[in-house]
């Protein structure tokens, strides 16, 4: 039927959405004219004007559409909906910038603690979520969510599933940021160690996340394709089991619904020890699964080679599923956990080795035949050093869960340089890359604005990874060392203020690589600003996925 | 690189592909690299190894125990009870050693210094700086003016009930009372009795200050705790005014908010929370510090 000719509708779907954000905007309104905890009401407030301004952009939207849905093929080629993944793409930019500020800044805070000026929402506490949250949950969950919507289209050869739905996943996702995040600054915590956000900020990015979880499924269910490509299993482990852990970990009862404050329902060691499942599964399946399934699709394509290994692919997939969920108890060796399962925890972790390793190589060997585009596409060194940070990262996990390791290095600054030698190195790198591919596909440009400053970038940033992980080795293991020193006649050698002041040059260097770090991912933003921008664009879309890439220097 | 054909072989690499083709990409038909196989294996069978030997598996009621029947817990308990034991001998006496036969004895003097530096780094350090020295508000331990005494009795009941404690019954309590706020004195009284007050430790007063009604302001209010010549009372832990140590600073505006407000700093009695021995440790470790008296 002719589109001109059809009437126009309104769908069930955006109905029924105008209704619900309505009553939700009530309802907000209503909480946050009640509720005597001032961040509570701010976060309703906050919800109410979200709710109503959703509802506004829903009329607008009807108004603005053609009366027919958009067709899934034209011309018998997929009509891809990138849209989101511009979105996302952008969000996950604004929010690494962000949350690498305030990891900077907390670094400094630790070399320099007058850093806090006294302010309340400046203090380390405060400050420390919002950092994390942002750069893993923010930035990385907009890599995620963009570039797993643009693999799946593309690897389905399939449009997005939904109209509403997608957008509803990339910009209810940005909301629940912004409600954790400003809760963060205003001192709303549930204190569970990434997993912060009260009960409200939890049941809204769940409903976000079964969106997330039935556009992914039901878009695979439209593929063209008769099998399923290897990064879309990794994405699927991963939206399906942050979806479990996250429930799991945040089981709490409101005090009321005019409060921000809950009580969750496991007690003592078992709070611990599903708070380590969740935190242990969050490094699994959120920054190891879901960023596996990057390097799946962004390396090969930009290598243009085909994948190493099919079945390596398969057996490390599902021996990594299966053992790491186990792991999450060397996060409590010697405390109140029983051995039991400390020893599982550890003998798991020990088991999970080559499984990541298996990812590590199918990266790596996927280059096979295309080592020479190393040198000339700097792109492409940033997936494959990613890849080589990451196993570096995971066999160093392993070695950290053997309890004879661990009691020299948990609680210290090792911790978080291994912590950091996997977000900077592994996720971060490898999203960096993605990006890098990905912008010029998304906004129809033929390269980058600049391959050069990606060049600069990858230097710069991988000085700063270094400077960063040996600081934090060197000052991680002197700092356990001096915790179990003992004089001969038998008291302790330091006091701990001691060992504090012993750790503050190597604070300072790991500042100094933060800000490198941090140099480097503004020069990205730049470059891809300066691509996004350029005059030049393709003659048609289709083509930006599959036209060859940079051929090597003769 | 031109499309491969289903199961085409990989010209770089000599491998076959599998025939699928998802946006471009293919995947070739390696096997599993056998070294990371026997890896994999290896830790395997690493683990089932450890499970024998140590508590692993739960069961319906308990775990499996292993054969070696450790536990953290059990493990933690011996190596206290050797370290504990192994302390206990060298400081055998100290617990009922009198302060001054601790000083007087070389080995027990030792002991006593090196627990008691222990315990001071942990206990003390965060208010009086890890060598001693102090801080604004936080007494430098290092010098020969003591608040309360510097003899080792005055010293240990220090430690022992904590200055102003509110724990603590037995503690040292003295008010200095705000004399501002609570309109004993006017401004300009006490301006003058600040300026008064430097002069008693050969500092420059105001220019314009005026001495003799600060001199009569310290008569009246002062001089029954800090003494007529300001040489302080260690009795009611009033500081002699006449050295150049000022716990608060000694310029005309810190005197003066000093007067105005009062300080009455606060220190924790540490007696039921470290042990008799370990208090008579640190002790000897603070007289040891400074000139203790």
């Amino acid at each position: 039927m002719d589109s001109a000719t059809l009437k126009k509708s309104m769908t069930v779907s955006e109905m029924a959405l105008m209704v619900i954000f309505g009553c939700l905007a009530f309802l907000c309104l209503f909480i946050a004219g009640k509720s005597d905890e001032p961040g509570y009401a701010f976060h309703a407030g906050l919800s109410a004007i979200a709710s109503a301004a959703a509802v506004f952009f829903l009329f607008n939207r009807y108004f603005d559409r053609p009366a027919a849905s958009p067709p899934l093929e034209i011309n018998g080629k997929p009509n891809y909906n990138m849209a989101p993944v511009k979105f996302a793409t952008i969000a996950a930019l604004f929010w690494g910038v962000a949350g690498m500020t305030a990891g900077l800044w907390l670094a400094l805070e630790l070399a320099f603690p007058g850093l806090n000026f006294d302010q309340s929402w400046l203090n380390f506490g405060r400050l420390r979520p919002l950092h994390t949250s942002a750069v893993i949950f923010a930035f990385g969950g907009n890599v995620l969510i963009g570039t797993s919507f643009y693999v799946v289209q593309r690897t389905c050869r399939a449009r997005l599933a939904g109209q509403l739905a997608p957008w509803f996943v990339v910009i209810g996702y940005q909301f629940f940021i912004v409600i954790a995040a400003t809760g963060y600054l205003l001192g709303i915590t549930q204190s569970k160690e990434y997993a912060e956000p009260e009960w409200y900020a939890d049941l809204w990015l769940t409903v976000v996340w079964v969106a997330y979880l039935l556009v992914f499924l039901a878009t695979i269910w439209r593929r063209k394709e008769p099998h399923i490509f290897v990064a879309n299993w990794f994405y699927l482990a991963f939206i399906v089991t942050i979806a479990v852990l996250h429930l799991g970990n945040n089981i709490a009862v409101p005090v009321s619904l005019f409060s921000g404050k809950s009580y969750i329902v496991w007690a003592g060691v078992q709070d611990a020890m599903f708070q380590w499942w969740y935190g242990h599964n969050a490094v699994g399946f959120f920054l190891t699964a879901g960023f596996l399934a990057i390097m799946y699709y962004f390396i090969p394509k930009r290598a243009d080679r085909p994948i190493y290994s099919y079945r390596l692919s398969i057996i490390h997939f599902w021996a990594l599923i299966f053992i790491y969920i186990w792991a999450g108890p060397h996060h409590l060796h010697y405390t109140a956990l029983p051995d039991w399962a400390q020893t599982l925890g550890m003998t798991f972790s020990i088991m999970l080795w080559m499984p990541s390793w298996g990812g590590m190589i199918n990266g790596m060997m996927t280059l096979s035949g295309a080592w020479d585009k190393l040198r000339t596409d700097p792109v492409l060194r940033m997936l494959v050093v990613s890849v080589a940070f990451y196993g570096m990262a995971t066999f160093e996990g392993p070695l950290m869960s053997v309890k004879a390791v661990n009691a020299l290095s948990h609680y210290t600054d090792w911790t978080i340089g291994h912590v950091h030698s996997g977000a900077l190195g592994w996720v971060a790198f490898v999203s960096f890359g993605a990006i890098y591919c990905l912008v010029p596909w998304l906004w129809n440009k033929r390269e980058l604005y600049s391959l050069k400053l990606v060049n600069w970038h990858f230097w710069i940033s991988t000085i700063g990874i270094v400077l960063y992980i040996t600081a934090m080795w060197v000052s991680g293991i002197l700092q356990g060392l001096m915790w179990r020193s003992y004089t001969a006649l038998g008291y302790l050698e330091y006091s701990f203020i001691e060992t504090v002041a012993a750790m503050h040059p190597f604070y300072v260097i790991r500042a100094l690589g933060g800000g490198l770090f941090l140099a480097g991912t503004l020069i990205m933003v730049f470059n891809v600003w300066m691509t996004i921008r350029m005059r030049e664009d393709l003659a048609t879309a289709d083509d930006a996925g599959t036209r060859p890439v940079l051929q090597p220097a003769e | 690189m031109a499309y491969l054909d289903k199961h085409e072989v990989d010209p770089a690499t000599g491998k076959t592909t599998t025939g699928h083709q998802w946006d471009g990409i293919q995947e070739l038909n390696t096997p599993l690299p056998r070294w990371w196989l026997w890896m994999f294996y290896a830790c395997i069978a690493w683990s089932f190894g450890y499970w024998i030997v140590y508590p692993a598996w739960p069961l319906i009621s308990g775990y499996t125990s292993g054969v070696l029947g450790y536990s953290a817990r059990g493990n933690l308990a011996e190596d206290i009870k050797v370290a504990n034991a192994a302390r206990r001998k060298q400081s055998e006496g100290l617990e009922n050693a009198s302060l001054e036969s601790i000083v007087g004895d070389v080995r027990l003097r030792g002991m006593a210094l090196a627990q008691g530096k222990a315990a001071f780094g942990d206990n003390c350090a965060p208010c009086h700086g890890s060598g001693g020295g102090g801080g604004r508000g936080f007494p430098n331990l290092l010098d020969d003016d003591w608040l309360w005494g510097g003899k080792l009795a005055d010293i240990h009941t220090t430690i022992s009930h904590g200055i102003r404690a509110p724990t603590d019954d037995g503690t040292r309590v003295s008010q200095m009372p705000a004399f501002g706020r609570d309109n004993l004195l006017k401004p300009d009284e006490i301006r003058s009795v600040a300026n008064y007050v430097r002069t008693l430790a050969n500092l420059a007063p105001e220019p314009k200050a005026d001495l003799a009604k600060g001199k009569t302001v310290f008569a009246d209010n002062c001089a029954s705790c800090h003494g007529n010549e300001g040489r302080g009372n260690p009795e009611l832990g009033a500081p002699n005014l006449t050295d150049a140590i000022w716990l608060y600073g000694s310029d005309v505006g810190s005197i003066v908010t000093t007067v105005t407000n009062a300080r009455n700093g606060v220190m924790p009695a540490w007696a039921g929370r470290l042990d008799p021995a370990l208090i008579k440790a640190l002790t000897v470790y603070v007289h040891s510090l400074g000139a203790g008296k």
